[in-house]
């Protein structure tokens, strides 16, 4: 594990350099104020998740066809990871949209499926805990994985529709995002993407330590 | 189509036991019927937004009985080993799949054919004033809600926690199910444009066409042992 120091580093280095970006690079919005700076972190954090869980479904599909535990413990790694951004991202989003729309939740269809994805992430997760059998576990969770994150986008439209049928209370600003601003946005994004892969090294390890010793609790017991 | 007669050799057994016990349609039905009952304490009787609400209240007691359909009938399978035994059987493990699917389908089709005219009358609302094409919403739906309860009622019991599992998977997979069921329903009560109905219908088909074809390819992979 010779990338985990190196990679600690930067994603401290990188996380600190993204906090000056949001906060000294980017100029203060000037409807909004300082709450737009929750921007930043919030849309890095939507990413990683999103990716992570993505992360999930391809090791998951990758687990079913190989059989490799490897790839089960980065299923199984990426969901956890992903599961804390999308927290980050629920509790990010209303305190910016309490002081800008004036309600700290709205039913808009991006929120809402933030919402059902942790709720489909949140089962995976507790489904690992409950099955005894790594082998059973790792297939029926699999199965979530993949499940799961095909039905992301349905859920997506489906909600959408719901939205446009009704009037929408909450009108989108426009995207006019200042060109210092998106370089924060993307900045905070690269730091984001770091800490992630310093994570999931760090978890992968873990989850191949905790099967080990499993492995070693049978053949003794 | 030795396909197909594995499928229909499952159904038939599990209806022929379903007559003889009558365990898992009769508590579905009574929980539905009583859901719908229970539910009436949410308005004022007689209130004018009633028609809003109830095509969702009938969802719901469709979600509720079905989730505890799905148990009582995975945990018969599973308690006298006859779900390994099935899987030993020399047939395509998917058949045995849709198999259970398909007989899920038809006690939760049962349980909706006594329920709705039940809710009718207590609700005071006729969903079929424009046509039979509200029959189409609640077969969609149903078979997407049976498709997926079947799978994850097959993981849930193999969980330590036995039945608490499949509600925390099922209910957020299915929210397109659900959403769209009673989207389309509240058209047909509220007497709105019927093509937007379609629109939704067409979501339901979708989501059962890719959900049919993510399991068939998936099942085989999660229970070989």
């Amino acid at each position: 594990m010779k990338l985990q120091k190196p990679l600690d580093i930067a994603a401290i280095v990188l996380i600190i350099a993204a906090l000056y970006m949001a906060f000294m690079f980017a100029p203060v919005e000037r409807m909004m104020g300082a709450v737009q700076k929750i921007f930043y972190f919030h849309v890095a954090s939507a990413w990683i998740a999103f990716f992570a869980f993505f992360v999930t479904f391809v090791f998951s599909i990758l687990f079913l066809v190989k059989q490799n535990f490897l790839f089960d413990d980065i299923a199984e790694s990426s969901a956890e990871i992903g599961i804390m951004f999308c927290t980050i991202v629920l509790i990010t989003g209303p305190i910016w949209a309490r002081p800008i729309w004036g309600v700290w939740w709205t039913w808009d269809p991006r929120l809402t499926t933030t919402t059902i994805l942790w709720f489909i992430y949140a089962g995976y997760i507790m489904l690992r805990k409950f099955i005894e059998e790594a082998d059973k576990r790792a297939k029926f969770a699999a199965a979530i994985g993949i499940i799961g994150f095909i039905d992301v986008p349905i859920v997506f439209f489906s909600i959408r529709w719901w939205r446009t049928i009704h009037p929408n209370v909450v009108q989108k600003g426009g995207g006019g995002l200042h060109p210092d601003m998106l370089k924060a946005m993307l900045f905070a994004i690269f730091a984001f993407s770091v800490l992630y892969a310093a994570m999931m090294l760090k978890r992968v390890r873990i989850a191949s330590l905790s099967r080990r010793i499993d492995a070693i609790g049978e053949n003794n017991g | 189509m030795k396909y197909l007669g594995s499928i229909s050799a499952i159904v038939s057994k599990d209806v022929l036991h379903e007559l003889k016990s009558r365990e898992i349609v009769v508590s579905m039905l009574l929980f539905s019927v009583l859901t719908v009952v229970v539910f009436s304490f949410i308005f004022e009787p007689g209130s004018q937004f009633k028609n809003e609400v109830v095509g969702g209240i009938l969802w719901m007691s469709f979600v509720f009985a079905g989730i505890l359909g799905l148990n009582k009938s995975m945990m018969s399978e599973v308690t006298g080993g006859n779900f390994s035994a099935l899987l030993l059987a020399p047939v395509d493990r998917s058949a045995i799949f849709f198999g259970k699917a398909i007989s899920n389908f038809i006690f939760i089709a049962m349980v909706e054919i006594f329920t709705i005219p039940l809710f009718m009358v207590l609700y005071n609302v006729n969903i079929f004033a424009y046509g039979a094409m509200p029959v189409v919403i609640f077969l969609l739906g149903t078979y997407g809600f049976a498709i997926l309860g079947t799978l994850f009622s097959i993981i849930s019991v193999n969980t330590r926690t036995r039945e608490v599992m499949l509600p925390l998977l099922l209910l957020p997979i299915i929210v397109p199910v659900i959403l769209s069921s009673v989207q389309a329903l509240n058209i047909y009560i509220l007497g709105h444009d019927p093509a937007d109905a379609v629109k939704w219908m067409q979501l339901l088909a979708g989501f059962d066409a890719i959900f049919t074809v993510v399991v068939f390819a998936v099942f085989d992979f999660i229970v070989e042992d």
